[in-house]
């Protein structure tokens, strides 16, 4: 049977967190009612003009410089023409000769924890249009041009990638960096991070790229890969069955999990580019491109970076930790407060992901600060609690019940008994109490002693409410039990 | 009272002659009078003019007026105008009601002045002879068998009759110039970049732009005074600063170097309009310039690079009238593409769909490169043309048409009605300014003289257009139309 390799490339769009327009001053706050944030500029009155959003440009810079490209020193907005309701102009404002953004490359990190770089081919500043919306009108079409205007980063990757793992590797490497540099929210939900799939394959080895079929409206991290493992397979089938994969836009369907033509290459728009006469070229000095480098946040690729070799953290922590920027901040703020990076990252990893993950909440929803987490693990590390205890106070806080480790400590008695004659005491108590296992024990080869042991620490850790530190209390058993021999 | 100039009315209101009022009054009455015979008006804002014209009087008497607080003046229907229709000529826009003014307009307030209302204009300003507005023809107020010339033929006529001392026009290939020349008042189009376009319905983004209409040069310089300057909400207006071009209204002459561009005098030039240039010329020397002749060897090409240009623009402009939000909408659409289709089908006239033809098609796949851009590098050139004469010369001086107003209905064929922009269109493709003033008469039809200036050189062409009018009469000149109805 013939072998097929995947190729893959991704258009991100991403909303850039400006709060007005890129071309108005109308706010760009998500979920207001319907046309209440569209002024005459987003409306595309007669006679109005758009003025360029700063903002916008600075933001995509700094996606540039983030992703090592070239910063052309003249970029151009050009007017892609097509008639759509939601368009109001009849027009997007886009750039399609002359992008802000040259060739650049994201390393992104694989699931084995290797990395694998792809190429950006460039990235373009553009308008949104806004949102037809086709229920509760009765057959009819209501339009909201709330998000009309709202300024979008479109990503163009190389077709760098060979499989869905990838795809949504290099999908949440962007958003990763985009989140980093605070130039968007990510909020793939709202639409903040939307996504275009271009599929085609090709026998294994072959040079040339298949007919491709682009994938339209594949917004979420997971819809990439399910749409990719289904386009794959529909192209697949089709050559193979004696068929031809035509060029065509084909839109996914999240409830039905396939993907289904929109249109053909023939039936595609003429879109008839030509440079916006009412904007100027966008010439970017190098003194501004240097300043908006030399204020970069360190990225996630270097924080990952640093996680490994500084902190000593493994592959897969360092990933996981540097992938947010929130994350990553959580992180480093409980480490430095408890100083240890890898009790820092077993508690983050750990408990508090598994309680957020239980939740479906994200970082910064915790209900428990890094400042807390790190002091329980302090607590931890200098035996004031034991793990076991640990694990009581971190609900607490999750609940609410206390402002600090210590006052969770303290209210509910947890503090770790070390006092050597308080842990004698119980022991001979227990001793007393267990007549039957002492003797079992007395009994015992010498080699099953070790395990039998551990009846009787479990009882002293029950009669010490768990404060007990179980170290101390199992070599002391082994001493009491050994002199009874 | 109607035969003064802005200048004149400007006086007599700070003076105390008379009030904004009875001025706004007079000209209310005439319009309502007489514009029945020319057509000059789609929207009189009579209520709204006397209101202005109260308040107007009341800032003078608080000691709070300009030099222009209380003067009437009109706006071609392309000027965004809050709570006033603004229809741009088309059935499109019947019904559209701005909601907000137009930075000209807005400053035009600001001055104190008082808008009598909205002037007729060609489709979309698209045209030369104001026919193809939806509103029907402009009569030219010296002959009402002529037309006024377009697309401002509506505050070209108006000024001419003496509907009202100046209007406000727009010239995105001669729209300013060519209608003034017919009417025999003086027409501005400054710098491209020198008046802000936000708030005119655009035709083609990158050669519009508004200039005023009046009967002198010096009335022109008033009015650009204050429309004039950069604004933030047009990035292509310029950050230039903004001189008074009244200052330099009467520098002398003497030294001026005036060149005649050989191919504005070759075939197609109706001669009496050229004996009546060659006339003006002439006055100039006895004001001590001198006149050599220079060459703008890409002129013949500037109507074909307009043709690309302009259109394509327009289409991706006129886009927006989709009857989805605003303007027409056809009745009962079978769907989305039917209330495209026949929106845009019964909304646009005639000369405006067969220009947003000629854009899509320019703008295609395949012919973009043979159309658009081989027009934008004759463009450059025609631009090149001006910059090096202007190394020899300091003002070109020619003929704003190749002929006077022609008859109403004379050019049916849409091509011998674009050949009319001959000597106007390739100063919008360079985007220097360029003035017309009165200089003379075929027959009882105004001769235009085009006086044009290297970028910013608005000053300068007031200047010569001014002396000129100091030395002549022919703008002091009315139309028995005028007169006979006084």
């Amino acid at each position: 049977m013939m072998q097929w390799e995947t190729v893959i490339g991704l258009e991100v769009h991403v909303q850039l967190a400006t709060r007005s327009k890129i071309f108005s001053g109308a706010s760009t706050a998500f979920g207001a009612e319907p046309n209440t944030q569209a002024c005459a500029v987003d409306l595309g009155l007669p006679g109005v003009l758009p003025v360029l959003n700063e903002a916008a440009v600075s933001m995509a810079v700094q996606f540039g410089l983030a992703v090592h490209a070239q910063i052309p020193e003249v970029s151009v907005f050009d007017r892609k023409n097509y008639f759509y309701p939601d368009l109001p102009k009849g027009y997007q404002t886009s750039q399609m000769y002359h992008p802000i953004v040259g060739p650049g490359e994201v390393e992104v990190s694989l699931e084995d924890g290797s990395t694998k770089p792809i190429r950006i081919h460039h990235a373009h500043l553009e308008e949104d249009a806004g949102k037809s919306l086709h229920e509760d009108f009765h057959g009819m079409t209501g339009i909201d041009l709330n998000r009309a205007g709202t300024p979008l980063l479109e990503i163009v990757s190389e077709p760098d990638m060979r499989n869905a793992k990838e795809a949504a590797a290099f999908l949440k490497a962007i958003h990763s960096i985009v989140t980093y540099l605070g130039i968007s929210n990510g909020n793939m939900a709202e639409g903040s991070m939307r996504c275009d799939v271009n599929v085609s394959v090709r026998p294994q080895g072959q040079a040339s790229l298949g007919t491709r079929a682009e994938v339209k409206n594949v917004n979420s991290f997971r819809f990439v890969e399910r749409a990719i493992a289904f386009e794959v397979e529909r192209q697949i089938e089709l050559i193979e069955d004696g068929g031809k994969v035509i060029q065509e836009t084909r839109l996914y369907d999240p409830e039905r999990d396939e993907t289904r033509s929109m249109r053909t290459k023939e039936e595609a728009n003429d879109y008839r580019y030509f440079p916006c006469p009412d904007l100027l070229p966008v010439v970017l000095d190098q003194a501004y491109v240097e300043h908006l480098r030399g204020q970069l946040p360190e990225l996630p690729a270097a924080k990952r970076e640093r996680f490994e070799r500084e902190l000593g953290l493994s592959a897969y922590d360092a990933g996981v930790l540097s992938a947010s920027r929130d994350m990553a901040e959580y992180f480093e703020e409980v480490k430095t407060v408890c100083g240890d990076a890898k009790q820092a990252a077993n508690w983050v990893q750990g408990e508090l992901s598994g309680a957020l993950n239980r939740e479906n909440l994200v970082i910064t929803q915790s209900p428990v600060s890094a400042r807390q987490l790190g002091e329980l693990v302090s607590r931890v590390m200098d035996d004031t609690i034991s793990g076991k205890a640990a694990k009581q106070v971190f609900q607490a806080l999750w609940n609410g019940q206390g402002h600090s480790a210590d006052d969770v400590i303290e209210a509910q008695g947890l503090k770790q008994v070390t006092d050597s004659g308080a842990i004698e005491a119980m022991i001979d108590q227990v001793i007393a109490d267990s007549p039957a296992q002492v003797a079992q024990y007395c009994d015992a080869e010498p080699e099953k002693r070790g395990k039998m042991i551990g009846y009787f620490v479990g009882q002293v850790m029950k009669a010490s409410r768990g404060t007990a530190n179980p170290q101390q209390v199992n070599g002391l058993l082994k001493e009491k039990l050994d002199a009874l021999l | 009272m109607h035969d003064k100039t802005v200048t004149q009315l400007a006086a007599a209101l700070a003076g105390g002659e008379l009030s904004s009022r009875e001025l706004t009054y007079h000209y209310l009455q005439r319009i309502e009078r007489l514009d029945g015979k020319l057509n000059s008006f789609i929207t009189v804002t009579a209520e709204q003019a006397l209101k202005a014209a109260d308040a107007a009087d009341q800032a003078r008497a608080k000691g709070n007026a300009g030099l222009l607080t209380g003067v009437p003046l009109a706006l071609k229907d392309i000027f965004c105008t809050e709570g006033v229709k603004t229809s741009c000529g088309s059935k499109m826009l019947d019904t559209f009601i701005a909601p907000y003014n137009a930075t000209v307009v807005e400053k035009l307030n600001a001055a104190g002045t008082v808008s009598l209302g909205k002037t007729n204009m060609d489709e979309f300003a698209m045209g030369s002879s104001n026919e193809s507005s939806f509103y029907g023809p402009v009569k030219n107020p010296w002959d009402l068998s002529a037309v006024p010339g377009g697309s401002s033929g509506g505050s070209a006529a108006a000024v001419a009759a003496g509907l009202v001392p100046a209007a406000m026009g727009t010239d995105t290939g001669g729209s300013i110039r060519q209608p003034a020349a017919f009417c025999g008042i003086t027409g501005l189009k400054p710098t491209y970049g020198r008046v802000s376009r936000y708030g005119i319905i655009a035709y083609a983004s990158s050669l519009d732009q508004a200039g005023p209409m009046a009967r002198t040069a010096e009335d022109c310089a008033h009015l650009l005074n204050h429309i004039a300057g950069h604004d933030l909400r047009d990035s292509t207006s310029l950050a230039r600063g903004v001189p008074d071009y009244l200052e330099t209204l009467d520098a002398p002459l003497s030294g001026l170097k005036i060149g005649l561009p050989k191919e504005y005098f070759g075939d197609g030039l109706d001669a009496d309009v050229a004996a009546a240039v060659r006339e003006a010329v002439r006055v100039y020397e006895s004001l001590g310039a001198t006149v050599r002749e220079v060459s703008l060897p890409h002129t013949h090409y500037a109507i074909p690079a307009y043709y690309v240009i302009a259109p394509a623009e327009a289409s991706s402009n006129l886009a927006r009238y989709d009857g989805v939000r605003f303007g027409h909408r056809c009745e009962n659409p079978l769907d989305l593409t039917d209330l495209y289709k026949r929106s845009r089908d019964e909304g646009f006239g005639d000369e405006v769909k067969r220009r947003i033809l000629i854009g899509t098609h320019t703008l295609s796949e395949g012919f973009f490169d043979a159309y658009y851009k081989k027009a934008q590098q004759v463009r450059r050139l025609i631009r090149q043309d001006f910059l090096d004469a202007f190394e020899e010369v300091d003002v070109l001086m020619g003929p704003a048409s190749p002929s006077p107003a022609f008859d109403l209905g004379a050019k049916k064929d849409p091509v011998s009605m674009y050949l009319q922009d001959i000597y106007t269109i390739s100063v919008n493709l360079a985007g220097i300014p360029g003035i017309s003033v009165p200089a003379g008469f075929v027959g009882n039809r105004p001769v235009g003289l085009q006086i044009l200036g290297t970028h910013f050189a608005e000053a300068q062409l007031l200047n010569v257009a001014h002396k000129f009018q100091q030395a002549t009469d022919w703008h002091r000149q009315r139309p028995a139309f005028a007169k006979e109805n006084a």
